[in-house]
């Protein structure tokens, strides 16, 4: 909640993806044939990467002054919170991450469907990064070197997502048609809005005590 | 940690929970507001099983540990205003302003929270529970911290809320000396 007023959280989530996906061009080569191909798959991993960063302060900061014990005993549902936190994390790690890509993708030298495509899969993708995301976070809370743990747990869970997302904007770029993978992109938020709230919910819970 | 363990509380009673340190306070504590689950034996409110009850049980309850509970970046009103939400009261900005005068708080509800002393983040979580207006409060050291001015308004308080038919269950190495209400005292060893 109010994540907004840590601003720099915000900016370093964007900052890493713009650079992470900036080194490719510059480290490999300038061909245009070459960038276009690996580009889904650039984009991809650094959303993954850039999302991942902020999992760690997810409900951290909420155990460490009490707030998340005091959010355990409100009479509002513990799904409905968690959904909201999730919500707020979303807005200000994922959003950032669409907003961007189109420019991103410009470097790759993608034509302007492709970066629609691009922008929808991430669209799709990135709230189930932080719906998933939210599990680990909740999971590895109050442990030493949670950030390491949570991304072992997590990373596997992300290949689904990454998979479709980056084969979305690969057919987009082939000329094939895309809603298929979009369908299935849309089906895996649909699943994971309704289970990891509730999953989180859980693991919350066995953190506290 | 322990066993054996068996007491009702009704409105207008108040409990005070004492022993030295690592005997279970905390725990005890913990349990009742069904934070940890008891290796055995049941919590009942209302004769029904609080994990049972679930939120329902929680809208009856106020819970105040060690930490606080206070975003650092939220300024005092808006903590106020926030943990009074999420327990389904709506104070309004004016009230909250009235409530932290009434708690020595004048002058710092604009402060973000994070430039407040030790004591008055203590004096702030205590504007907080008193906001949430539930039945059965469930205070845990609510005294560190404080001056002696605090303390006494912690006391009239406690006092108030079990005169109005409130419950309260206090861990505390202080004593608390409240005149009004009837006390038990659970004393708990190592």
């Amino acid at each position: 909640m109010l994540a907004w007023r840590r601003r720099a959280d915000v900016l370093s989530t964007m900052f890493f993806f713009v650079i992470v996906v900036s080194l490719f061009p510059l480290s490999i080569s300038p061909e245009p044939q070459l960038l276009r191909s690996i580009a889904p798959g650039v984009v991809w991993v650094a959303a993954l990467l850039a999302s991942m960063l902020s999992l760690g302060r997810l409900f951290a900061n909420d155990y460490a002054d009490g707030t998340l014990e005091q959010m355990l005993l409100t009479p509002q549902p513990l799904y409905l919170i968690v959904l909201g936190k999730i919500l707020a994390q979303w807005l200000v790690s994922g959003v950032p991450l669409i907003l961007v890509a189109p420019i991103l993708g410009v470097q790759f030298g993608l034509s302007r469907e492709s970066l629609l495509v691009l922008m929808l899969s991430l669209l799709l993708g990135t709230p189930v990064l932080s719906l998933i995301g939210s599990i680990g976070a909740a999971l590895t809370l109050g442990l030493r070197g949670s950030g390491v743990l949570i991304a072992l747990l997590v990373l596997p869970l992300y290949i689904p997502v990454l998979i479709f997302g980056a084969l979305a904007v690969d057919a987009s770029i082939g000329g094939l048609p895309t809603q298929s993978h979009l369908s299935l992109l849309g089906a895996i938020l649909v699943l994971s809005l309704v289970f990891a709230p509730w999953a989180t919910s859980a693991a919350l819970r066995i953190s506290i005590e | 940690m322990f066993s054996d363990l068996n007491f009702s509380v009704k409105p207008g009673q108040w409990i005070q929970v004492t022993g030295p340190n690592g005997c279970g306070k905390t725990s005890l504590l913990r349990m009742i507001c069904g934070l940890l689950e008891p290796v055995a034996g049941t919590i009942r409110w209302r004769g029904e099983d609080i994990r049972a009850l679930g939120e329902e049980y929680h809208a009856n309850l106020t819970y105040l540990g060690h930490h606080n509970g206070i975003k650092d970046e939220l300024t005092s009103i808006e903590n106020l205003r926030c943990s009074s939400g999420l327990s389904g009261v709506d104070v309004s900005r004016d009230a909250a302003v009235q409530i932290l005068r009434d708690m020595g708080l004048e002058g710092r509800e604009h402060l973000p929270a994070r430039l407040l002393s030790q004591g008055q983040r203590r004096r702030l979580a205590l504007a907080t529970v008193r906001v949430a207006g539930s039945v059965l409060w469930v205070l845990d050291e609510v005294l560190t911290s404080l001056d002696q001015a605090a303390v006494a308004l912690t006391r009239s308080l406690i006092t108030e809320h079990v005169e109005h038919d409130g419950i309260a269950i206090v861990a505390t190495h202080q004593d608390l000396d409240l005149s009004a209400g009837n006390l038990q005292r659970i004393e708990l060893s190592l």
